[in-house]
């Protein structure tokens, strides 16, 4: 038999045990955001606004960035922390639209393949480039100035 | 609900009311927030692999970044640039809602105050961007 609370007797939570995952997803959401916010928009204006744009990036200008452990540090962190926020933001999407369990499984499975997979290949280039790598001779003139004679 | 206030409600269609969130700029603001957020993230998932390309070979990397290097992509980045600095700022007025006490009460006027901080950064890329796309067209 199912008994029914006193009328206006104050809200209980019911005890959980554990990590609380999807309140600790809600506050991620936040904290990275803040911290996405200085990384992206401060990627952006190194990117797009100063020097030719877009229109200057070729691989020594990432090798130019990459030469320096703080763009690879600011890179690597923005790569991880936009990743699982906007992959978290996805489950959330799929949550609220998707109408069977079937289709929130298999949706969620990519985005965390996806997530993943991107993650430690972006963290691999980042980490394991090479600003002068060895480049046949007509190709020496696409390396950035500071690589030393080959 | 009267009788006259329920008629009142099944003929406004144009504006749904009587909900915290149906409606206005807490409504609007939450679409863009999410279509902005479903397309950085599938953006990204691009912009990653064609980073990657640095790692196999010069040569390689400057073609794959040479795609990006023309007036069609160059308006498109024009609209990526919108979108993340859109969900970028309304991000921060989301966040001061939940934990600003005075969050809830100024949310209507952080929501256009989004807009014109918008606005203003926009109207900085955006001619920058114009003087790049031009001298891409002229090599
Ligand atoms: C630039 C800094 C950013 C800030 C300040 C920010 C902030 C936020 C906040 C506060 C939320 C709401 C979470 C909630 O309602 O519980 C959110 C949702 C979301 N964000 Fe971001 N975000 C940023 C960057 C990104 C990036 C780079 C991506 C993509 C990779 C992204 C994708 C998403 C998605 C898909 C959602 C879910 C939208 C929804 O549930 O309607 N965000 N963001």
């Amino acid at each position: 038999m199912t008994t029914i609370a006193t009328p206006r007797s104050p809200y209980t939570r019911s005890p959980r045990r554990g990590l609380n995952w999807e309140k600790a997803g809600w506050l991620y959401m936040r904290i990275s955001g803040v911290i996405l916010v200085v990384l992206i928009l401060g990627h952006l204006f190194v990117n797009l606004m100063l020097g030719e744009g877009v229109k200057g990036i070729d691989f020594a200008f990432v090798a130019g960035k990459w030469a320096s452990p703080f763009w690879q540090v600011w890179d690597v962190l923005m790569l991880w922390l936009a990743l699982i926020h906007g992959a978290n933001g996805m489950r959330t999407i799929v949550n609220d639209y998707a109408t069977t369990r079937g289709m929130r499984v298999t949706l969620k499975t990519f985005i965390g393949i996806s997530a993943v997979g991107l993650i430690l290949l972006g963290t691999l280039v980042a980490t394991t480039f090479d600003p002068c790598p060895q480049v046949s001779v007509d190709q020496l003139d696409l390396l950035p100035s500071f690589c030393p004679p080959q | 609900m009267s009788v006259a206030s329920a008629t009142r409600a099944a003929k406004s269609t144009t504006r749904p009311g009587g909900t915290l969130y149906r409606g206005h700029e807490g409504m609007w603001s939450w679409v863009l927030h999410r279509i902005t957020g479903v397309a950085i993230f599938f953006f990204l998932l691009v912009h990653i692999l064609d980073t990657a390309v640095v790692r196999i070979s010069p040569e390689a990397y400057n073609a794959v970044i040479s795609s990006y290097q023309n007036p069609l992509m160059g308006v498109g980045e024009i609209g990526l640039v919108g979108a993340i600095v859109f969900h970028a700022l309304n991000g921060l007025r989301i966040i001061a809602i939940d934990y600003w006490r005075k969050g809830v009460k100024y949310q209507r006027a952080m929501f256009w105050t989004v807009i014109a901080v918008w606005v203003v950064l926009m109207a900085a890329f955006i001619p920058r961007q114009i003087i790049v796309i031009i001298s891409e067209v002229q090599g």
